[in-house]
């Protein structure tokens, strides 16, 4: 079954194209709302600020609302995590998607802005899309907001940077990392295979 | 916390039909090591973080010759690509991007034109930006320069351009600086004195300039063996350690050389 990458015109969607196209997937980018009908899962990458990404995912928003009513397997990335919340220190004036409550902030001044490299994640709850990995496992972050869901049972995995961040959330069919797990060399292609095994039951 | 990165550097001649990767000795004879999306495709099976590749010859009709070996590399290697060599606006960093790049490395071209950085990092982000500085030691002493203290001597730094083949009269540390402030996410820090040399890496330059500023930096030039890589992670902020030649010619592979560090107290992603 076909993956639809959201394209909403913020550049390279390469990588994770390659990597679930490695990974056996069938991935598709797509730039129209409509061609999201029907898809097996979806993607929703992430890059550029969080108003900017907002303004141009906005379009996109009622065809990925009534893909999620329907089960339809969802990974947002980076981003495209951040987006999910209401909203974002980062662009005070733009609302967020609002699929998970609480708020994006901007990690404490003490710690390297952005945290750019390869951080360990520590697994809170067990879900079928960390299967195969275990505690301690790293895997490559770019950013410098990061997720603060009010229902701390959303998160499923964080990592250290000067305070806990949220590395990965997970509701129904919903989940999303902070980190990019096409950057992410074997353990992150192992996540896209849970992906994509997702799709197929 | 983050993992301390090892890099392999892969500088590449692209005027041989899908590119070699090449290596100077104190920026002159080369010799060849392979062609370029090979070698990634190993170094990444043996555990490299991020990948540079760097064109040496950086003419413009040999461009298409990188962002080809760009587009076959990220087909199968997973990790962060950074690639630079001859890049001098928006748009032909624009190229590099859709090829497959997360990030581009600039240096002539940006002492030539500063503004090159902050055009390339309002339109990808300070992270996509990696400042590259061959800097170099000079001994006369000279008012306003960033003094270093050195075994041989107090010294300051001199940035050269053109893959070492001028000089700009440039302090190292004031460029790394100003360059931050203009959105380099990121130094790529040159040793000209230690650059195959196998001395290791130039550890009062790396510590001056990692305390100078608030990104990473990655340690470059006279790296020989893993006790170089642990020294300049033991006695330095460097975020990342960039090696060639040891790599390149079977002396140690990449994970080889994590387990050495790991061993030691150095946190590395196995």
């Amino acid at each position: 079954m076909t993956i639809a990458i959201v394209d909403y015109g913020m550049g390279n969607l390469f990588s994770i194209y390659n990597a679930l196209d490695y990974v056996g997937g069938s991935p598709k980018i797509i730039s129209e709302p409509d061609e999201l009908a029907g898809v097996g899962g979806i993607v929703v990458p992430g890059v550029g600020a969080f108003g900017q990404c907002m303004d141009r995912l906005c379009r996109f928003e009622g065809a990925l609302s009534s893909a999620r009513e329907c089960g339809t397997p969802i990974f947002a990335i980076c981003i495209g995590l951040q987006v999910l919340f209401e909203e974002s220190e980062e662009s005070p004036a733009a609302r967020g998607l609002g699929w998970i409550r609480g708020r994006v902030v901007k990690l404490p001044s003490s710690v390297m802005i952005p945290q750019m490299g390869w951080n360990s994640l520590s697994i809170k709850r067990p879900v079928e899309m960390l299967q195969g990995i275990e505690d301690g496992d790293m895997f490559y972050f770019v950013h410098s907001y990061y997720g603060q869901p009010e229902d701390k049972s959303r998160i499923v995995a964080t990592t250290e940077h000067g305070v806990d961040v949220t590395a990965a959330i997970a509701r129904d069919n919903l989940f999303a990392t902070q980190f990019h797990p096409e950057k992410s060399g074997a353990k992150g292609l192992r996540i896209l295979e849970n992906f994509v095994r997702a799709i197929r039951c | 916390m983050l993992a301390r990165r090892i890099i392999p550097c892969l500088d590449c001649d692209m005027g041989v039909p899908g590119g070699r990767v090449v290596k100077g000795i104190e920026f002159q004879q080369i010799r060849y090591a392979g062609v370029p999306w090979e070698l990634a495709g190993q170094y990444y099976e043996d555990g490299a973080d991020e990948i540079v590749f760097l064109d040496i010859t950086a003419s413009h009709e040999r461009r298409e010759t990188m962002t080809s070996v760009i587009k076959k590399t990220s087909r199968s290697v997973f990790v962060p690509l950074a690639v630079g060599g001859g890049i001098n606006s928006v748009e032909q960093a624009r190229e590099v991007f859709n090829a497959g790049a997360d990030k581009i490395t600039v240096n002539t071209s940006a002492l030539k034109r500063p503004e090159l950085i902050s055009e390339i990092s309002d339109r990808y982000g300070n992270q996509a930006v990696v400042l590259a500085i061959d800097a170099k030691r000079r001994y006369t002493l000279e008012e306003g320069r960033h003094i270093v203290q050195t075994e041989q001597g107090a010294c300051w730094f001199e940035c050269s351009f053109y893959g070492g083949r001028q000089f700009t009269g440039i302090d190292a540390i004031a460029w790394a600086s100003r360059a931050v402030s203009l959105g380099a996410g990121e130094i790529l820090l040159t040793s000209m004195d230690r650059d195959g040399t196998y001395d290791g890496f130039d550890i009062p330059l790396t510590n001056a300039v990692a305390k100078r500023v608030n990104v990473p930096v990655i340690a470059s030039g006279g790296c020989a063996s893993p006790d170089h890589m642990l020294e300049v992670f033991k006695k330095t902020d460097a975020s990342a350690a960039l090696a060639a030649s040891i790599f390149h010619f079977g002396e140690w592979n990449i994970r080889n050389v994590k387990t050495y560090l790991k061993e030691r107290g150095v946190n590395v992603r196995i």
